[in-house]
């Protein structure tokens, strides 16, 4: 990159005016330069893609790559962050699919992509549903007003990813407490650190002892299992893949069941349909996917040639933040993106990204979804907010949207 | 209409089936397999629209 001293261009991210909007610069960035250059936290320039057709183009070029590690990589820490989490960072950093490119990316995705059909999936639902209804059980239980964040976003696809993983049952409280401190605002650096690192340890441990004993009929060891006869990953890759697993699974669904629930709370004529007819719910949630977005700026990557594209030239070695968010409320593709339209057919919204790397848990991420949804209208009918929406402590400080706590009266 | 599903390309991320459900499948390995490569008419704009969807450029038809 040449240019240093240049004071126009736009810090990244940029500043909320609503805690349900996207900034508004993305709007205006759309019509007048929809690959545009956004300074990082860290004092790097990258481009920023804010237009739908444009970041769906990008994400499936092959001449962009995905490693975190390269230098011009757009990360979202400043330099000082950076080095106080550092120890926290291993745990981003530890290669996993996400990382990789071309064929080895291909090699990674592919031992696990069986473990994510639709019928796997399908085949989960009703041990999500006993996940679902004992943690409303608690919430239930709880002294009012409850924290929905407590209760059920955070428990819920914690819990589902142990099952998944095969994490022992009495491991399991330890392992949803560390999970949930990586993303609390409540702790310090050093704790997060630690708990990371206790996280870390956890699934390095698990890891090792499944490859020594018997076969375990859960992700983890199928992935062993199948690894053994076509060897695709170390043992440093399959534990970084837990890993993975766990971060990318946990704070996106988390956030989402929040931020929906809001929504549900705040269009109570919608509420209503859908409790009376809960197959609208499927549609609803594509629409919430696609409001929320909230994986607002992960996919980003690293040119590894020239591109031209939107009427720039992204040069080799330059990073691209392509904003997810942005892009899905592009108005030439979503029509008034500003309304939250549960029946619009969102489907095309790139909420779990796009291109080779696009999410190979969305679909479980689907039925945690519905499963939450369809049991707290049907089982708590009096839910609602214990403070006005405007008010609740949204997530403007983090990689991932989201609220911190969602006080509820049940 | 016919269908050509790249399973070298394919992902696994199973929009195709979730847009038609009557025309394409997933085999054991999460990959796509097509119950039919010759849809009927009808499932014409289901299939365009699993095409457009599909995240890896998996997908193509041929128009006839
Ligand atoms: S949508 Fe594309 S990538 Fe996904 S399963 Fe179907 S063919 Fe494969």
């Amino acid at each position: 990159m040449t240019e240093t001293l240049d004071h126009d261009i736009p810090s990244f991210p940029m500043a909320r005016a609503c805690p349900m909007h996207p900034p508004a610069e993305y709007r205006e960035l759309r019509g007048r330069e929809p690959v545009s250059r956004v300074r990082m936290p860290d004092g790097q320039v990258a481009w920023l893609v804010t237009k739908h057709e444009l970041a769906r183009k990008l994400l499936a070029d092959p001449r962009v790559s995905a490693d975190r590690l390269h230098p011009a990589f757009p990360g979202r820490l400043t330099a000082e962050q950076r080095a106080a989490t550092e120890r926290v960072r291993r745990l981003s950093t530890r290669r996993s699919m996400i990382h990789l490119d071309g064929a080895e990316h291909g090699a990674h995705r592919k031992i696990l992509t069986g473990e994510f059909s639709l019928r796997r999936i399908a085949a989960l639902r009703p041990r999500v549903q006993e996940i679902v209804d004992r943690s409303i059980d608690e919430m239930l239980a709880a002294p009012q007003p409850a924290d929905l964040v407590e209760h059920v976003s955070q428990a819920v696809p914690s819990l589902v990813i142990c099952e998944l993983l095969g994490v022992p049952h009495e491991q399991r409280r330890d392992f949803h407490e560390w999970a949930g401190m990586l993303v609390s605002r409540s702790v310090s650096i050093r704790e997060r650190a630690a708990a990371s690192d206790a996280l870390n340890d956890f699934l390095e441990d698990l890891v090792t002892e499944k490859e020594r004993g018997e076969p375990t009929d859960d992700l983890i060891g199928r992935l062993i299992a199948r690894n053994r006869q076509t060897p695709v990953m170390t043992h440093d890759e399959i534990v970084g893949t837990a890993v993975m697993l766990l971060i990318a699974g946990h704070q996106t669904t988390a956030n989402m069941i929040s931020l929906g629930v809001v929504a549900l709370l705040e269009n109570p004529e919608h509420r209503a349909r859908i409790a009376a007819d809960p197959s609208l719910l499927p549609p609803a949630i594509e629409e919430m996917l696609r409001y929320f977005s909230v994986v607002e700026n992960a996919p980003a990557r690293v040119a590894t040639e020239d591109i031209e594209i939107g009427g720039v030239t992204i040069r080799k070695d330059e990073g691209i933040v392509v904003s997810g968010l942005a892009a899905d409320w592009d108005d030439e593709v979503f029509d008034h993106p500003d309304r939250l339209d549960f029946e619009r057919g969102a489907r095309h919204h790139v909420a779990f990204g796009y291109g080779v790397h696009q999410c190979l848990g969305q679909n479980l991420a689907r039925v945690e979804l519905e499963v939450v949804f369809e049991t707290l209208l049907r089982r708590v009918p009096g839910l609602s907010l214990a403070v006005p929406a405007e008010e609740l402590p949204y997530k403007d400080d983090a990689g991932i949207y989201g609220i911190y706590r969602v006080p509820v009266n049940c | 209409m016919h269908i050509t599903a790249d399973r070298e390309r394919c992902v696994g991320a199973a929009q195709c089936v979730l847009a038609a459900p009557a025309v394409f499948d997933q085999d054991e390995e999460g990959l796509v397999a097509p119950l039919t490569v010759d849809p009927a008419g009808a499932d014409g704009p289901a299939v365009r629209q699993a095409v457009h969807l599909c995240p890896s450029s998996a997908l193509r038809i041929d128009e006839e």
